[in-house]
């Protein structure tokens, strides 16, 4: 499969893995590109995983030949621990993939996927021209 | 220096000065790298802003904005807003920010969000706001959240 991440994924410095399970995992390393208050992770660098990894998620399950326009219409983000100065990984799960709309919930983890840092539902909109 | 004084002075160093904030320590964060901007601000509200840039692109096909730098704005400026309406620097954690993206930002326009915290209680602050392209009539994102206060140490 081949994933082009957007350039904002770049500059947060976010890769793309497949693991064991077949599932799309993305990756960000701590810095200050990504850092909020000294030794913790920016709320909105948190986000932004997020909501690539619950777009990225959507074009992974569509067909090659489909490459509808992805738009986010709402995004809900909780936050629930502290992100430390660690590596992080997000993953989104689709709970609907309509023809118009998805529904995405992704995830933020560090050391245990059992305890995410933090969770955001997307509503996507798929616009086909 | 006697206790009072150092008392006074870690009062002094409390005062939260927003533009000082945005354009000392933020440049040092995640906010450097979107370019976080001051603008203005009042009693209970902020605005700040960023320029257009490549690197904050998420659709490289039509160079829309990704939606994450201005989450990462709202955001930032949901922190000074509270900060402005307790009238002192007080840490706070988001515990969720909620974005409706109305409409993509114009290519090449800078973005400016005004976030306003219109509530505190002793463990929560409520903030609402939202973010414009150049017409704060036209607005590209309305926003709402809630944020705990924490201890410096936890």
């Amino acid at each position: 499969m081949t994933l082009v991440l957007p350039p904002y994924a770049k500059a947060l410095g976010i890769e793309a893995e497949i693991d064991d399970a077949g599932r799309l995992i993305l990756s960000m390393d701590y810095g200050q590109h990504v850092m909020g208050r000294p030794g913790f992770l920016h709320g909105g660098a948190i986000a932004g995983l997020l909501e690539i990894a619950a777009i990225a998620s959507v074009r992974q399950r569509l067909s090659e030949d489909d490459s509808p326009q992805i738009k986010p219409i709402t995004v809900t983000t909780d936050f629930m621990r502290g992100g430390r100065d660690r590596r992080t990984y997000s993953t989104g799960v689709i709970s609907r993939l309509g023809k118009r709309l998805a529904n995405v919930e992704s995830f933020a983890w560090q050391e245990d996927e059992e305890r995410p840092i933090a969770a955001a539902r997307m509503n996507l909109l798929l616009a086909r021209s | 220096m006697d206790e009072q004084e150092r008392a006074r002075e870690a009062m002094a160093g409390m005062k939260f000065d927003p533009k000082l904030f945005v354009e000392t320590i933020a440049p040092h964060s995640h906010n450097g790298l979107i370019g976080t901007q001051y603008v203005d601000h009042g009693d209970d509200w902020i605005e700040l802003a960023f320029d257009y840039d490549e690197t904050l692109v998420g659709d490289p096909e039509t160079g829309i904005l990704a939606s994450g730098p201005i989450v990462s704005l709202c955001d930032m400026a949901s922190g000074a807003s509270i900060w402005l309406k307790a009238k002192r620097f007080a840490p706070a954690v988001t515990i969720d920010l909620r974005v409706d993206y109305l409409r993509p930002a114009n290519v090449g326009a800078r973005v400016t969000a005004r976030m306003t915290c219109y509530r505190t209680t002793r463990s929560v602050a409520f903030v609402r706001g939202g973010a414009h392209d150049g017409d704060p009539d036209k607005p590209i994102a309305q926003v709402a959240g809630t944020f705990m206060f924490i201890k410096a140490d936890e």
